[in-house]
């Protein structure tokens, strides 16, 4: 049997093994991809991130375990973790929380290491999350690293975007950047057993204010990506305000009202089309992070590594300037 | 252009508490640039060989301090083997008796440490195991 066709039946070890392919960046990873992409675009992406130690991987624990008892849905869980910048590698931790999961067959939890990427996420983290979709599995989450500001691509990847504050960390303003509220579909005030949660929530309101309603645009290769169509934006029914929801993600107090705002928000995203328009915006990351390494590919191949030098030292003897030496690489080809 | 990098599960299964030895071993085995991913305390063979799947490890380590490791190991080397993972190299540590050596080994344990041993005799083991 091929690789996709276990896949395509459910097959875990396959699955298992295909996860490693992809986070490897293997030719057979590709390939299996390739074949399986045309069975993919069903799963509700849900992305889950926050500050560290906010409780997004206990969150996620509560999130799946109702799911699997309200709702007879397989759930993938994909959960991101630092890789050391120094010595490339990383203690994964996020599972010590998800013990409850363990057990259940229609549960798939798997951990990586961002390995270099800054974003939040790993470089191939999209691209596992295809192999989930293709192996049928409903609802993926996906956890970030513990997350400050500049860390949104999960925004790009995610249908609905859960941001997890927590009170008593420190200053409630402070803690709250702007950037990551800014991707927020969901805000969720954590911890809401400890004292302060009513300070959190007030300053979280506030800032919604100041921040709502705004388009969602996304930069990219510093070009803007509008992610919702002008006309579309004009009915004000159709506007997505993030609501604010408390949880206790230890207990599980609050999850059923979390997860009631989620399939609201998946219904918005079907009424508005935005959620086709979330698709085509995860696909075209994807679609021109690949043109440009394969142009990258491409040049290298035109151009010789000793060429490349020369032109690189002249650079740096300053009897050349960068743009000129794309000029000159490129034959003339610079636009 | 592959990435490839030695994945470890360090587990400690059983209802022993001990796991100062499982965190020392596994921030060891990240600083010598593997990726570990840890369970936590109190797993069920079960839930370890389920974890080993999921994760796709190339190794994994179990840290027992509680003297049941005659019980376990082999109870989780036979679910990994159920499971079709018949190349993962199981390594354990923690308070394990000379007499209990030889056999864990013959039931295919890569290595056995105990109080004391050296981290980077246990990388230096780890990374030998997948050479050749
Ligand atoms: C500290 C300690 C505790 C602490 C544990 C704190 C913690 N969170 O870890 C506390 C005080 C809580 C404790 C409690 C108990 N302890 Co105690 N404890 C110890 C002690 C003194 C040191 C253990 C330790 O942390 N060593 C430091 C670490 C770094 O070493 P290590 O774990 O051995 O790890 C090294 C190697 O074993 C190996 N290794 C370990 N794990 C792994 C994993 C992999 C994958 C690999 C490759 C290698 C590897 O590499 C490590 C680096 O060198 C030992 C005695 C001893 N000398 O070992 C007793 C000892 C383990 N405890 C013992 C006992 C009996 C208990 C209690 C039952 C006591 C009681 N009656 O209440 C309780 C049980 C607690 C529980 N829930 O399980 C006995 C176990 C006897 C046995 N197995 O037959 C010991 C051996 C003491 C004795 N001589 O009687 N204990
Ligand atoms: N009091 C309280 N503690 C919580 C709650 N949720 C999580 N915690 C605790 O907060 C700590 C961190 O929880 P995690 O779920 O690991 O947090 P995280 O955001 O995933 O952490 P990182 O992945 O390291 O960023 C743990 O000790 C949890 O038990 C909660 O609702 N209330
Ligand atoms: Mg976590």
């Amino acid at each position: 049997m091929t690789t996709t066709q276990e896949i395509l039946n459910g097959n875990r070890l396959a699955l298992a093994k295909l996860l490693t392919k992809i986070e490897n960046n293997a030719p057979e990873g590709q390939s299996a991809l390739i074949e399986l992409f045309a069975h993919t675009g069903k799963a509700h992406l849900i992305g889950v991130t926050g500050a560290p130690g906010t409780g997004k991987s206990s969150l996620v624990n509560q999130l799946a375990l109702h799911y699997r008892k309200t709702e007879n849905k397989k759930i993938a869980i994909l959960a991101v973790d630092p890789s050391s910048p120094f010595t490339g590698g990383a203690v994964l931790g996020d599972r010590v929380r998800m013990r409850d999961l363990s057990g259940d067959a229609n549960v798939y939890i798997r951990s990586m290491a961002t390995r270099g990427s800054l974003g939040g996420l790993a470089q191939s983290t999209a691209n596992m999350t295809q192999a989930f979709d293709a192996a049928g599995f409903d609802i993926i989450i996906i956890e970030t690293v513990g997350a400050g500001q500049s860390e949104v691509d999960i925004a790009k990847l995610a249908h609905t975007t859960l941001v997890v504050e927590a009170p008593g960390l420190g200053d409630d303003i402070q803690a709250i950047k702007a950037g990551i509220l800014e991707i927020a579909d969901i805000l969720v005030v954590n911890k809401a057993d400890r004292p302060g949660v009513e300070n959190t929530e007030k300053a979280l309101k506030a800032m919604l204010e100041l921040a709502h309603p705004t388009e969602r645009i996304f930069r990219h290769h510093g070009s803007t990506m509008r992610t919702v169509a002008p006309a579309q934006k004009a009915s004000a029914s159709l506007t997505w305000i993030p609501p604010i929801k408390r949880t206790v993600s230890t207990e599980g107090t609050g999850i059923a009202e979390l997860v009631e705002s989620i399939a609201k928000h998946a219904e918005h995203l079907r009424i508005s089309g935005d959620w086709a328009v979330r698709d085509r915006t995860r696909l075209q990351v994807e679609l021109e992070a690949l043109i440009q390494s394969s142009l990258m590919n491409r040049f290298r191949e035109d151009v010789s590594e000793k060429k490349y030098n020369e032109v690189l030292e002249k650079i740096s003897q300053r009897n050349l300037s960068p743009y000129e030496a794309v000029k000159l690489l490129m034959n003339g080809r610079l636009k | 252009m592959a990435d490839k990098k030695i994945r470890v599960l360090v587990a400690k299964p059983g209802l022993d508490g001990h796991d100062r030895g499982a965190k020392v071993v596994a921030r060891a085995l990240r600083d010598a640039g593997m990726e570990v991913i840890y369970t936590g305390l109190r797993q069920t063979p079960e839930m370890i060989a389920e974890a080993a799947l999921q994760e796709d490890v190339d190794v994994v380590g179990l840290s027992v301090l509680s003297g049941a490791h005659m019980a376990l190991a082999p109870r989780i080397m036979e679910l990994l083997r159920a499971n079709g993972q018949t190349d993962v190299k199981v390594f354990i540590g923690g308070i394990i008796p000379d007499e209990d050596l030889s056999r864990l080994k013959e039931m295919g344990v890569a290595g056995v440490y105990g109080p004391g041993a050296s981290t980077e005799d246990i990388i230096r083991d780890i990374k030998e195991s997948f050479a050749g």
